[in-house]
């Protein structure tokens, strides 16, 4: 149907593979030929329509248990047991199996949201190229975002004072619903993250509590509906003085509302 | 010790293009995981400084058609058949007009083509690379493609199609 243009050329046309040269003579064809216009019009349509269609999904939050599967080789040993027994707990919870660990028992302690605090901070806070989608150059945007997902106004503690600066946020899919992750990181680059999502119905524990999950040290409490959790590897004491911050910042906030 | 590629930066366009595949949520993410399981468990393969999209696209091509053959055993895709014009024109193409609805319509073959060039952008010889094809197959295929789903979606005949009385 091409005398001089073939109908190759017309795709990496529409694809836009063809070196520029190439590209106006085939433009030129097109012009004098309106049938290969039309069609070429329409594949250029279709392009659109499958962007326009799918792109969603790549700004959609990550699934968790898909982010763990990037890295589950990875994880020494005592995380995959953590992992096994969050999927335990999970298979408890609400009847789903995310295929790590066998299901039976009966969910145990609040503590499920240390783990999954720690498990979030272990696959994000290593992160060189992507530890945030939201970067603190936009926080008043990143907080208004992550509030409004989770449901809740939140509040992203300033860390100023203890020697860590806001680095940004994200948002992931748990259990319960989304879940904000707030991250920050001192002058040696060293990482802590603060992980907010509505707490499990009928969960009334309040108290400042402390865990250690393979090496993540977890700083949680429940405030109303919202469970938080601070974790970080820079030694108990000193997530402490954070997590003290956290909590004095962010219950007086709440106290506020 | 040799660095570890990171797999979670490639998660969001292997989501969408799983998604674009299956049409359906679930069967997206599952595809996915099979993917990065399968991934790291051959990550050995891998040879560093070669595209690793590319090799991770390819894995879940494998997957997809093994799923395909699992699921239909008995059914043989025959591309060319499948290639006839839709029967019932209008309807069929009202019912079609759809984006969604009409990759769901394409062969497999040609919507993988269709969504590897048209949605990820891969150039064409990278695409006959992850479906382990001739690079002219991959023309054809698109080729084929794209006039279906103009038909599809336009609920007009392809122009080869028209009949000279």
């Amino acid at each position: 149907m091409t005398d001089n243009v073939h109908e190759h050329e017309l795709h990496a046309y529409v694809d836009g593979t063809l070196p520029e040269a190439r590209r106006l003579e085939v433009e030129a064809w097109l012009a004098a030929h309106p049938a290969d216009a039309a069609r070429v019009q329409d594949w250029i349509g279709q392009n659109q329509s499958l962007h326009a269609a799918f792109d969603s999904v790549l700004n959609e939050p990550l699934p968790l248990n898909l982010v763990r599967a990037t890295r589950r080789p990875a994880l020494p040993v005592p995380f995959k047991a953590v992992a096994a027994t969050l999927a335990m707990l999970v298979t408890g919870l609400i009847g789903y199996a995310i295929g790590l660990g066998t299901p039976g028992q009966a969910p145990a302690a609040p503590a499920y949201l240390a783990r999954d605090a720690a498990i979030a901070h272990a696959v994000f806070s290593p992160e060189s190229r992507h530890p945030v989608e939201v970067d603190a150059a936009h926080a008043d945007h990143l907080v208004a975002w992550l509030s409004k997902r989770v449901g809740t106004q939140l509040q992203a503690p300033d860390f100023s004072a203890q020697g860590f600066e806001l680095l940004g946020g994200r948002l992931l899919t748990g259990e319960t619903g989304p879940v904000a992750q707030f991250m920050y990181q001192d002058k040696i680059e060293r990482r802590v993250t603060l992980y907010v999502r509505r707490a499990v119905a009928g969960n009334t524990e309040t108290s400042f509590r402390h865990a250690t999950e393979n090496g993540v040290d977890v700083f949680y409490w429940i405030d109303g509906d919202f469970g938080y959790a601070l974790s970080g590897q820079i030694g108990r004491q000193a997530i402490q003085r954070l997590a003290d911050a956290a909590y004095r910042q962010l219950v007086t906030a709440s106290a506020d509302r | 010790m040799r660095t570890r590629p990171d797999l979670i930066e490639h998660l969001p366009r292997l989501r969408r293009y799983a998604r674009a595949l299956t049409g359906d949520v679930n069967r997206a993410d599952d595809l996915v995981q099979d993917t990065l399981e399968r991934a790291l468990a051959k990550l050995d393969l891998w040879q560093p400084g070669s595209d690793l999209r590319a090799w991770l696209f390819t894995l879940m091509h494998n997957l997809f058609v093994n799923q395909i053959r699992i699921k239909r055993p008995q059914e043989t895709v025959m591309e060319d058949a499948l290639d006839e014009p839709v029967s019932g024109g209008q309807m069929e193409a009202l019912a079609a007009r759809d984006i969604h609805a009409a990759l769901a319509r394409l062969p497999e073959e040609q919507r993988e083509v269709l969504l590897l060039v048209g949605l990820e952008q891969f150039g064409y010889a990278e695409a006959a690379q992850v479906l382990g094809v001739p690079t002219g197959t991959v023309m054809s295929r698109l080729s084929r493609a794209r006039e279906r789903m103009r038909q599809m979606l336009a609920g007009e005949p392809a122009v080869k199609l028209k009949l000279v009385i």
